[in-house]
């Protein structure tokens, strides 16, 4: 299993806001102890989502130099459940960066409705005793995690080339539909989506 | 410039907020860490909140000073030396320092983070912006 409980951004603006969707499925296998019989997404995932959300919105504005880690969530509120075959759309804006740490207001809707509303503080970890203590590598921002973000920026940038009319680009993978319906998250059509 | 009752019950208001406690227990001369409970991460979220709700901005390391401790020359069996007490002297201002130089444990220097402490600090900033 991958710690990663995020499948795509739908939009992200550096050091402003980010948008991403969480498909829920039977294949999941928490969601079969969560409860047997009634397949609900855990509050403590929607957090984690929520969470890893923010923490590239955050770790993105520094540049990624920083080891991003969750510090404290001061306020969560749910307001339902979500179940297999829903989709979470989680928005994250970033309200606070400083050297550090940063706070961010974190939401996740269902079908348009809040489910959850959620404050997030991020503390930066000391580089040097993190060094100390886990090496120079980045374990917060994996390949992994960040290959999320990634390919956001590989399907923005395959859109870009198709508007563009160059059909010589790259084969562009079918996304165009799943980003445009991303774009009524919260219930409101949205402008285009811009993946920096 | 508000006054220091005024900038007492909105740093109440910002650890109720922050610390989850009852406003009742947000006294002058409450301990943030002992009477409170706050953790060291939870004064991050002070910062951000103090920042925010006065519209000051607190430069790292100003209200809650960082490596108060990691001088060999400030710390001598556990207890702070005389450098160790100046030290503390000049990067906490607005702390009663006094409460240290009768106890000066290693241990005691949490107590020195009060909410007055917090309030005589905001008030300088607000005095000098």
């Amino acid at each position: 299993m991958r710690w990663i409980w995020i499948d795509k951004f739908l939009e992200f603006r550096s050091g402003e806001f980010a948008r991403a969707i969480k498909n829920l499925t039977l294949a999941e296998e928490h969601l079969h102890d969560h409860f047997p019989g009634y397949p609900v997404m855990p509050a403590s995932l929607i957090i984690e989502g929520l969470a890893q959300t923010g923490g590239i919105l955050v770790g993105e504005a520094g540049g990624f130099a920083e080891k991003v880690v969750l510090a404290k969530i001061p306020r969560a509120e749910f307001f339902g459940v979500a179940c297999a075959g829903d989709q979470l759309v989680y928005e994250v804006t970033l309200t606070d960066l400083r050297s550090e740490g940063a706070v961010v207001e974190a939401k996740a809707f269902l079908a348009g409705e809040l489910l959850a509303d959620a404050e997030i503080v991020f503390a930066h970890l000391d580089n040097s005793r993190a060094n100390q203590i886990f090496g120079p590598k980045n374990f917060v921002f994996t390949q992994q995690l960040l290959g999320v973000l990634d390919l956001a920026k590989a399907q923005a940038r395959a859109r870009e080339a198709v508007a563009q009319g160059q059909s010589q680009a790259q084969p562009v993978p079918a996304i165009g539909a799943s980003a445009e319906g991303g774009g009524e998250a919260n219930g409101q059509p949205r402008e285009p989506q811009t993946v920096a | 410039m508000p006054t220091y009752e005024q900038i007492f019950e909105k740093v109440q208001a910002t650890l109720v907020d922050a610390l989850g406690v009852d406003e009742e227990e947000v006294t002058s001369n409450a301990t943030l860490q002992g009477d409170l409970g706050a953790e060291s991460i939870d004064f991050l979220d002070i910062v951000f909140r103090l920042e925010r709700n006065f519209g000051i901005k607190i430069p790292r390391g100003e209200l809650f000073p960082e490596n108060l401790t990691a001088d060999p020359e400030w710390i001598a069996d556990g207890k702070l030396t005389t450098k160790g007490v100046d030290e503390l002297k000049s990067r906490l201002p607005f702390a009663d320092i006094s409460k240290i130089e009768e106890d000066p444990s290693v241990d005691k220097i949490g107590d020195l983070y009060t909410v007055d402490m917090l309030v005589q600090y905001v008030q300088s900033k607000l005095s000098t912006s």
